[in-house]
């Protein structure tokens, strides 16, 4: 078993109104450290298969597909093996 | 005229456009499964407002999967009329059919509210009625209306007059106060480059009938139906 994490991010030109809104209310709690704040999404899958590298290019289309729209947000993944899972059994 | 309204799992306003467009037109109006892939022949196709598949992942991410979405993009690539509102809007900017995006009011919070909206261009056949600058006053109701695309994108819809509905103020202008979501340009509504393909936020299918606060919208849909709107009269009378 595989592990897919995609993080989806607002690209840094698209307005992200949620993020300010965190900013300001961390600087309300005293972080006035907190410069900006960007939210995004992460996501956890779960994957059958050994071939990390074929399953990384899957994910990489599930994510120019489905799990990201390229016109307001970015991407990154990883694959790796579930801590654990090592072997088949 | 024929059109097809489609019901996607969350839509809410598909039985709205279809009063709008039989009781109020008296066109002809059938309901589509978003699952159904026949377009039974309608000239139009309606994507309506509401939250199709909960507007989970992103509005519209999901409904652009649903199997009738493919006979709505070859309906579009041969001409046929589109209308996204709203939802079908966010729908038709996943599904690449408009350019694009909408994403979460600027303000972050919900807007319900009537609106006016100016006219941008009437060479579309759903504004080919109005007059050119023509103040419409259209209700709008959504989280994610703030159109947003990148700078070149947006040059080239103000440069081919693809911008079709403006948010603006008593006077007309488009300015930051008359915004009501932050869309780039105070975009709120735009054609595809066939101009066949037409996506807004506001919701013309609620206005179209004075006894409901206005009928502006109901002149989207009898310019693309070749229909002079009625000036209907009020079904019921005004108080004293």
């Amino acid at each position: 078993m595989l592990i897919g994490r995609v993080f989806v991010m607002p690209k840094q030109e698209v307005l992200d109104p949620q993020g300010k809104a965190i900013c300001q209310s961390l600087h309300a709690l005293g972080y006035a450290e907190v410069d900006d704040v960007r939210l995004g999404k992460y996501m956890e899958l779960r994957l059958r298969g050994e071939d990390a590298a074929q399953l990384r290019a899957r994910v990489d289309d599930m994510c120019r597909r489905l799990l990201a729209n390229g016109v307001i947000e970015e991407y990154h993944l990883e694959v790796e093996r579930l801590p654990g899972a090592a072997g088949a059994r | 005229m024929k059109w097809g309204v489609v019901t996607f799992p969350g839509s809410n306003d598909d039985a709205d456009v279809v009063y709008a467009l039989t009781t109020v037109l008296g066109d002809d109006a059938r309901q589509l499964w978003h699952k159904d892939r026949d377009l039974q022949r309608v000239d139009c196709v309606v994507l309506p407002g509401g939250f199709s598949y909960g507007d989970y992942l992103r509005c519209g991410a999901m409904a652009k999967f649903s199997p009738i979405m493919t006979s709505v993009r070859e309906h579009a690539e041969r001409g046929g009329l589109v209308l996204g509102i709203c939802n079908g809007f966010q729908i038709l900017c996943e599904a690449g059919l408009l350019p694009g995006a909408l994403i979460r009011n600027r303000s972050l919070l919900f807007v319900c509210e009537t609106v006016r909206t100016r006219v941008e261009t009437t060479a579309t056949p759903f504004t080919s009625t109005f007059g050119p600058g023509e103040i419409l006053r259209l209700p709008i109701k959504h989280g994610e209306g703030c159109y947003v695309a990148d700078a070149e994108t947006i040059r080239r819809l103000e440069d081919e007059q693809r911008v079709v509905l403006r948010y603006v103020d008593a006077e007309g202008r488009a300015t930051p106060d008359a915004n009501p979501n932050g869309s780039l340009n105070n975009i709120a509504g735009i054609v595809g480059p066939g101009r066949n393909v037409f996506g807004l936020m506001p919701h013309p299918e609620h206005a179209v009938e004075r006894l409901l606060g206005g009928d502006d919208g109901l002149r989207f849909f009898a310019a693309a139906s070749g229909r002079h709107a009625r000036q209907r009269p009020l079904s019921v009378a005004p108080g004293p």
